[in-house]
């Protein structure tokens, strides 16, 4: 750092150092660490605050366990019946339909991104990845609405099908799985350009020779990918997961407008907290649930792909 | 206006080692002055101390007999050939060469006018609107010239400008820079390590090593007369003997070594207990089926002659197994001896050198 | 082995996808223009304007597209100088401290745009300051750098610290310096961050939506409007919207082709 001083000057040096030492300071670190102490603390009026009352607990943590509800589960023939706390199994649920988005990404991106390196005509290329990049500077709140028109009850899915002959009622695409099929479809739509992209990036920096070497020895199909190419895209695979993943459990927008009455998300669980119990501190405490779940999520994509933090970022 | 520089007693530490060991010298005004040495020697960060990018541990550089210590590189009188030259690609070739000119606010009609004189003088007339992309790299060398010039600097300091340059435009520029030099009189302290570029260009040579310099001199003097033996095997070629003294007397003496006693000279500081070591240059051997008593001769077996053009290089063994070369000039009428061949050599007492050992050797070759 | 069926395959599976993407955004562009009450496409029942003219009409659009406006504007000129300068920063840090800076740099990105919203939220509260679009500025601002700063360091990575050096020892102040020689090289990264960085708050949702209090934003609005009922006019807002887009991605891609045939004149000389 003393180079900086050598080569701009002390005012320059001290401008740098005092605005990212603001932004990092000021809008991250410690923002976090209040999220993080407020979460522990009671919620309570303005002139409690700090009073007898004030003391640090767990409790807003705890609420995470709290209004169990009986859900049937139905396994084989067998109807089980269990008290589970509502909001644990909407985090759950986040985490299983997230992890699931991820997957299914991640299955159909692949064939894409060896596509676009390796198959495609590389004059064709650049037109390609130009239409692709439309649906992504777009923005999320286009690309979740238009299947809200899609998958609307008398919208234009529903009158194809009609039309065709395939099905006479209106169907609510939105209530399968369990409610949450519009919801993954959402998902998949809207995020799966951040793992095409990572993707596609690691592929191109595999040279072509070592596949051409893989095949002359005369690994198959199957091998060639799992033994050359998966391995080499490691980072960039690693990359998209722990972005779409991040994206999809921390999505609102998604949730929101491809709902149906059985569906809730674990974002629409924290914004209830804060704007409709106006209990921020509970809101604090889920939010670092939430933020504790993303963290983990990347530090095991981290060790199961060994890559480093630097790899992940695009 | 130039101006010499003045190293005085200067060290450079860094965290984990001592790049610069208590070095002291010289340079005169308007000398072209060469720093010589191995990669790490020291040579590059000597430069950055005289350009101002990093001040001494300890010790004074001074300019001009000023002391520069706290005066940054944009206030001394210093300009700089970097290695890669670092002209400023977004900036046409006369805006690089008036750059120098511009940060002092001088106005664009002069600056444009002083850019095509350095031009002129660099011999590059008519480039002015290009970029330094489209030039070749005898080009580019020349702009940076022009450019470091027009700062009217009193000392030019140039950063092994010549490296990246194939052998025919390395040698056109080695005189285009001496000429340059004397034209305008400017101070240069150039840094290489090629030997044959710091004797074929400068008024004077510091041999440099591990830090530490082991001679300053013409480069007649460097390359006759060593101060040690690391200048003596950095320098040109030598055969090289290890063994005793046996006796001294002024200036000469008998030193020992496994294929017999030779008289030699003695090379600077050398005493009884020194650790030395005999050193003759190839050219300097001859061939003598039968040597007269007295002589310094030394029977060998001739292994193989590479013949370069102009010269022919002998490659012998003597009895012990060591490796010995002579250099033969080109003569149909007299040709080396040949492949297998046994016979002798010998070599004069003045042109056999006990040279101290340097502790900075680090070239050590295996027999 | 790779075959010409299998490539066959996977490049109308590549043209599949892309059909996939474009096709949602062209539907509900076309139900902009469907005479229909209900956003589709099918059934047509004729080409009408009136879903843009109830558009134009409707004054909470206008008033968050002027919020939208002023945020991204507030948080471009914060996040291109923060950006740049953790950039400079980070790039002359090496090892441990390097790795480490640069990753609480990142952090951000990385974290849920609730979890921002809601931290920063919380943290201005401290010091009495109300949600509102402030906040949504500054929450914003603390990821947004963080783009910024990637393009920037990438930029600055490509660059010859010789440069600098030289303009030193020929006399320039740093200023002078930074000026003519770091600061042109890095334009193009700059203005790219620029752009990015007003995109990502234009479109930014989540960390707005926790941080906005009683103000709206176009990306709100539009998002919660969808609970209360909506018209095809939401449609015309995405059809405009997607019409920007490919034209900057147009304008977009002349650009670079240009740029790229001018660099590759230059080198042929």
């Amino acid at each position: 750092m003393s180079e900086l001083f050598r080569r701009y000057g002390s005012g320059l040096t001290y401008t740098a150092i005092a605005l990212t030492a603001f932004w990092l300071l000021v809008l991250v670190i410690f923002p976090y660490a209040g999220l993080f102490e407020q979460s522990f603390r009671p919620y309570l009026p303005v002139t409690e605050i700090n009073g007898p009352n004030d003391h640090y607990y767990i409790d807003n943590y705890l609420k995470l366990f709290s209004n169990s509800q009986d859900m049937t589960f139905g396994i084989g023939s067998l109807d089980v019946t269990i008290p589970i706390p509502i909001h644990l199994w909407v985090f759950f649920i986040t985490i299983v339909y997230s992890s699931l988005a991820t997957l299914i990404v991640f299955a159909i991106c692949y064939p894409i991104a060896y596509c676009l390196a390796k198959v495609l005509k590389p004059s064709l290329l650049p037109t390609y990845l130009l239409l692709l990049v439309i649906p992504l500077w777009v923005s999320e709140l286009m690309r979740s609405f238009s299947w809200y028109i899609i998958l609307s009850l008398k919208g234009p899915l529903t009158i194809v099908l009609q039309t065709l002959g395939i099905i006479t009622d209106p169907i609510h695409w939105t209530w399968g799985m369990n409610g949450y099929s519009g919801i993954m479809v959402g998902l998949v739509y809207t995020y799966i350009l951040f793992m095409l992209f990572p993707m596609y990036n690691a592929m191109t920096s595999l040279d072509s020779n070592q596949i051409e070497a893989a095949e002359d020895l005369g690994a198959g199909i199957f091998r060639k990918h799992w033994r050359v190419i998966l391995p080499h895209c490691k980072p960039g695979i690693a990359s998209g997961c722990v972005t779409v993943f991040m994206l999809s459990a921390s999505s609102l927008l998604v949730p929101n407008l491809l709902a149906s009455p059985k569906s809730r998300w674990f974002t629409e669980v924290i914004q209830q907290w804060m704007f409709e119990t106006h209990d921020w501190n509970a809101g604090a405490a889920y939010a670092f649930i939430l933020l504790f779940t993303c963290t983990l999520f990347v530090t095991v994509m981290m060790r199961v792909f060994k890559v480093g933090f630097a790899d992940i970022a695009k | 206006m130039t101006a010499g520089v003045e190293l005085a007693d200067v060290t450079m530490d860094f965290a984990k080692y001592r790049a610069v060991d208590n070095v002291s010298v010289k340079v005169n005004p308007g000398e072209f002055f060469s720093f010589l040495g191995p990669s790490g020697c020291g040579k590059t960060t000597i430069l950055r101390m005289v350009s101002g990018f990093i001040e001494p541990t300890q010790g004074k550089v001074l300019i001009g007999d000023q002391d520069m210590k706290g005066i940054g590189p944009n206030k001394r009188p210093t300009a700089m050939i970097f290695q890669n030259l670092a002209l400023f690609p977004l900036m046409t070739v006369w805006e690089n060469i008036s750059f120098g000119l511009e940060v002092r606010g001088v106005d664009k009609a002069t600056r444009r006018k002083r850019a095509e004189e350095l031009l002129n003088l660099v011999e590059l007339p008519g480039v002015g609107e290009r970029f330094a992309s489209q030039l070749s790299g005898g080009q580019r060398q020349r702009v940076a010239i022009a450019r470091a010039l027009a700062v009217e600097p009193q000392v030019m300091l140039l950063d092994e400008p010549l490296s990246a340059l194939d052998l025919k435009l390395r040698q056109h520029m080695r005189a285009e820079l001496r000429a340059i030099q004397k034209r305008t009189n400017v101070t240069f302290i150039y840094i290489t390590h090629d030997q044959g570029e710091a004797l074929a260009m400068s008024d004077r040579v510091a041999v440099m090593s591990r830090g530490q310099i082991q001679q300053v001199d013409v480069p007649q003097k460097i390359y006759n007369t060593p101060a040690n033996g690391f200048v003596a095997s950095f320098v040109g070629e030598n055969n090289k003997y290890s063994g005793q003294l046996t006796s001294i007397a002024k200036g000469q003496g008998k030193f020992k070594t496994d294929v017999g006693e030779f008289a030699v000279t003695l090379g600077e500081g050398v005493n009884q207990d020194s650790k030395c070591r005999l050193y003759v240059r190839p050219e300097h051997v001859d061939f003598s089926a039968k040597p007269k008593a007295g002589e310094n001769a030394i029977p060998v077996t001739v292994e193989s002659v590479s013949f370069e053009g102009n010269f022919a290089t002998v490659h012998m063994r003597d009895k012990q197994g060591h490796k010995l070369a002579a250099e033969v000039r080109n003569d149909p009428l007299n040709p080396p001896p040949q492949a297998g061949t046994s016979t002798n050599i010998t070599f004069d007492q003045d042109k056999a050198l006990a040279l101290l050992d340097s502790e900075a050797v680090a070239y050590e070759e295996k027999d | 082995m790779a075959t010409k069926p299998t490539h066959a395959i996977l490049q109308t599976y590549a043209y599949a996808f892309l059909l996939y993407l474009l096709l949602p955004l062209v539907i509900m562009c076309g139900a902009a223009f469907n005479d229909s009450r209900f956003p589709t496409i099918l059934p047509w029942n004729g080409f009408t304007w009136r879903w843009f003219q109830e558009l134009y009409n409707d004054a909470t659009i206008w008033q968050a597209t002027l919020n939208t406006g002023m945020v991204a504007i507030a948080v471009v000129v914060l996040s291109v100088p923060i950006g740049t300068a953790g950039a400079i920063l980070v790039n002359s840090l090496k090892g441990r401290s390097r790795t480490l800076l640069y990753a609480t740099m990142i952090a951000p990105i990385l974290t849920p745009g609730a979890v921002i919203g809601i931290s920063t939220l919380l943290f201005w509260y401290k010091f009495n300051a109300p949600a509102g679009l402030q906040i949504s500025v500054l929450a914003q601002t603390s990821f947004i750098a963080a783009y910024v700063m990637l393009m920037v360091l990438a930029r600055l990575q490509s660059f010859d610290g010789a440069l600098e050096e030289a303009a030193l020892d020929l006399g320039a102040s740093h200023s002078q310096m930074l000026r003519r020689i770091l600061l042109p090289h890095l334009y193009p990264a700059i203005a790219a961050g620029a752009v990015l960085a007003f995109f990502q708050s234009v479109e930014n949702f989540n960390a707005t939506q926790f941080t906005r209090g009683a103000s709206t934003t176009l990306t709100v609005y539009v998002g919660s409007k969808v609970r209360t009922g909506i018209t095809p006019s939401i449609c015309a807002l995405a059809a405009i919207m997607i019409s920007i887009t490919i034209v900057g991605a147009i304008i977009y891609e002349v650009i670079r082709r240009n740029n790229l045939a001018k660099a590759e004149a230059l080198q042929a000389q």
